[in-house]
């Protein structure tokens, strides 16, 4: 049979593009990106007229999702694990408003932080919202469980929360397709009231969700995708979630595990298969990438039952991503490595493309400041937090999306000024706008550098919200004409961009700098394209 | 069957195309795969590497485990150093010995080869110079791959359809060009005499 090969990624876009969904909602971040983007290019997808393109910020998508979901069409929102923070609150609710039309929540986490301020597990807010999640383990399992969801998130009228990690998100492999759904119909909910959160109709739709959480268990009970796979040594049961079952096989390599083993890939837990591991084995191992979410479950905070091994004992180190070895390790297997590393092997950080605009912005930025002390820069995320890394060391704190403008507000609140925000143009309209707003109706005394490259070049190039805009949108927050200054960030205009910045640092009011100038990468790939295109040219 | 890879090089150097045509041609022939790869941050100028399984049977985990890496493939030299606690007792170790500086601290290129001269079953070429002397500059990684491709146990006519398949959509001349510097270095990897 003909198989598609996908990233972990590619096969939830291929998933939902085969299970009849209407549109795909996102903001870019590692390791979430790809899903969207393989949507926006898919011929198929946009025969189907789905929907697909990039939102403001994760908000924006999830409640764009909730609406095509009212509407009767199924939707899916995608975003990296701290972007389920921005979108949290629309996120939460929607457990209490439930859905109409099918609804998936895809949070990509990542574990070792690759490409991340932190590793949080989405599933503590899968559960927190008190919704099903699913977790797959494989390409196959991403692409199967898009299908599965959107029918338990229809028949259970809920929201579903799709869990995967960096891993499986980046890793290929063969994909088999099932048959094509058709989309729904649109068709408003028949409560008029369901999506109406008043006091009095979020009391009677809570108290439905708690109703319902027995249904999803036992909806997890019955699901393929968790699984006991039998084993004769009964001295130990492993619990393998998601991804870790198959570093669990890859240290058998008949694949025969001589223990228990409980496969889980949808929650909440199943109850049944839980309790029959416990009751079964003398003791348990927990397997999962994140937090020890389920361990911690099982434990509990006495932990007076069986012995549980997993993060919280030792067995596996409580912080990072698994890997066969790890697992390995936990199970008492010898490890065969190759030789060490030689020392002459330097580390290679990344760093800012040769050529790259903002490494003009960042030195003409040192260059300005040098006649103050140190620490007044706070910055954002994106590729020009590498300007945090030598030689630029340019930058002071980089915490999450938009917090540059607003932690330079409180500094300059503190009395800590000259205070200077950097931050790129997509992340500005992701979450600077609020926190611009804040500075204009304090006239706080803060320098805004917007670093305009014209894309989201981080995460690959994706269409910025930003483009085209950002002058109007400044002013339009009422930040004073004369203090907006757009800069062409290149040598050439060294000296008038060097003293436009340390005027607008001395000014004890609110001013933008905008450099501008496109992103390298992008360029090219554009030149690229056009001579594609073109090849006579 | 089990070949376990591992593609090394700088963020920007391209390793992607070397898997996507091993990849291209091991589905061709049937067998099961699993790529990993890196795309996020490290991308701008760091280390990256993907890991690259084939085999006859299904795959368990999208990681390699320590010490099972049949080869690491490299295309920039210090990078192929960074992987050898991956690499198994019998692997091999085929790195291009062009340089990529990006860093103050980067080291001298004569202790670099002389520690890969000292893995048992390597071997090393400067596959940029190569690519430049068949005017196909753009080609050091499939030199590279085909250095590689004595030890891949897939047919070279499945790597040259991959080769084909892949650079289609860039025109003809591009396609020449690739296969071109990839028979250079399985021509240059075979006579090292190093293949059984």
């Amino acid at each position: 049979m003909h198989k598609l090969m996908l990233l972990g990624d590619e096969a939830i876009a291929q998933g939902g593009i085969d299970a009849g969904m209407s549109g795909i909602y996102a903001y870019p971040g590692t390791p979430s990106t790809e899903i969207t983007e393989y949507v926006i290019k898919s011929k198929e997808a946009k025969a189907k007229g789905i929907r697909a393109g990039w939102s403001a910020n994760e908000k924006t998508a999830m409640e764009a999702a909730l609406g095509m979901s009212y509407a009767g069409k199924r939707a899916m929102v995608c975003m990296k694990h701290v972007g389920l923070n921005v979108a949290a609150d629309a996120f939460v609710n929607s457990a209490i408003t439930g859905a109409n039309g099918g609804l998936i929540i895809v949070a990509a986490d990542d574990p070792s932080m690759h490409s991340s301020q932190n590793e949080q597990d989405s599933r503590f807010f899968g559960k927190f919202a008190m919704m099903p999640i699913f977790e797959p383990s494989s390409q196959q399992e991403s692409y199967d469980m898009v299908h599965e969801a959107f029918e338990l998130s229809e028949k259970m009228r809920i929201p579903v929360l799709m869990r995967i990690t960096t891993r499986l998100a980046h890793s290929r492999s063969g994909i088999a397709q099932k048959p094509q759904r058709e989309q729904n119909p649109v068709q408003i909910p028949s409560d008029p009231r369901q999506f109406i959160l008043l006091p009095a109709n979020a009391r009677r739709n809570y108290k439905k969700l708690l109703a319902n959480q027995p249904a999803f268990e036992e909806a997890s009970e019955k699901a393929s995708f968790n699984e006991i796979i039998p084993g004769e040594d009964h001295s130990l049961g492993i619990i393998a979630c998601g991804l870790a079952y198959n570093y669990l096989m890859e240290n058998y390599p008949d694949r025969v595990v001589p223990h228990p083993v409980l496969k889980i890939g949808q929650y909440p837990i199943p109850p049944k298969q839980v309790r029959e591991m416990y009751e079964s084995c003398d003791s348990l191992m927990v397997l999962e990438d994140g937090y020890p979410f389920v361990e911690e479950m099982l434990r509990g905070f006495m932990n007076n039952g069986k012995t549980i091994h997993g993060r919280l004992d030792g067995s596996i180190p409580r912080d990072g991503e698994l890997n066969p070895n790890i697992v390995g390790i936990a199970l008492g297997m010898k490890i065969q490595e190759g030789n060490p590393i030689p020392d002459i092997v330097a580390p290679r950080p990344p760093s800012l493309c040769k050529g790259c605009p903002h490494i003009y912005s960042y030195n003409s930025l040192n260059e300005a400041l040098s006649v103050y002390t140190k620490g007044r820069v706070f910055s954002d995320i994106g590729c020009y937090t590498l300007g945090a890394l030598q030689p630029f060391d340019a930058i002071n704190t980089c915490v999450d999306m938009g917090a540059s403008i607003t932690m330079a507000k409180g500094a300059a609140d503190a009395g800590y000024t000259p205070a200077v925000a950097v931050i790129g143009d997509s992340t500005f309209t992701h979450s600077g706008i609020t926190g611009l707003i804040d500075c204009v109706n304090d006239k706080s005394p803060v320098t805004i550098v917007i670093l305009d490259n014209g894309t989201t070049a981080m995460t690959g190039g994706q269409d910025s919200s930003a483009t085209g805009k950002i002058e109007d949108i400044c002013q339009g927050c009422g930040v004073e004409k004369e203090h907006i200054h757009v800069i062409n960030p290149i040598q050439k205009y060294h000296e008038e961009n060097l003293a436009l910045m340390k005027k607008e640092i001395e000014y004890t009011g609110v001013s933008v700098i905008i450099p501008r100038r496109e992103c390298l990468v992008t360029l090219a790939s554009k030149l690229r394209s056009k001579k594609a295109a073109n090849p006579v040219e | 069957m089990k070949k376990d890879i591992i593609l090394a090089g700088v963020g920007g150097q391209g390793i992607l195309s070397i898997a996507a045509t091993i990849g291209m041609a091991a589905v061709n022939k049937g067998l099961y795969l699993k790529q990993a790869e890196v795309h996020g941050m490290s991308q701008r100028g760091g280390d990256v590497q993907s890991n690259l399984r084939l085999s006859d049977k299904p795959i368990a985990s999208d990681l390699i485990p320590k010490g099972g890496v049949d080869i690491i493939l490299s295309v920039e030299p210090m990078e192929s150093l960074r992987y050898l606690p991956m690499l198994s007792p019998n692997g091999w170790l085929i790195t291009n010995t062009a340089p990529h500086i990006n860093i103050p601290n980067y080291p001298d290129l004569e202790e670099l080869k002389a520690e890969i001269a000292r893995i048992p079953n390597h071997f090393m070429l400067d596959a940029d110079q190569v690519a430049k002397d068949l005017e196909a500059r753009r080609s050091a990684n499939m030199v590279m791959l085909g250095a590689a491709s004595p030890y891949l146990d897939i047919e070279i006519e499945a790597l040259e359809k991959a080769i084909r398949d892949l650079f289609l959509r860039k025109g003809e001349e591009i396609v020449d060009q690739n296969l071109k510097a990839f028979h250079k270095g399985r021509e240059m990897s075979q006579a090292s005499g190093t293949v059984l």
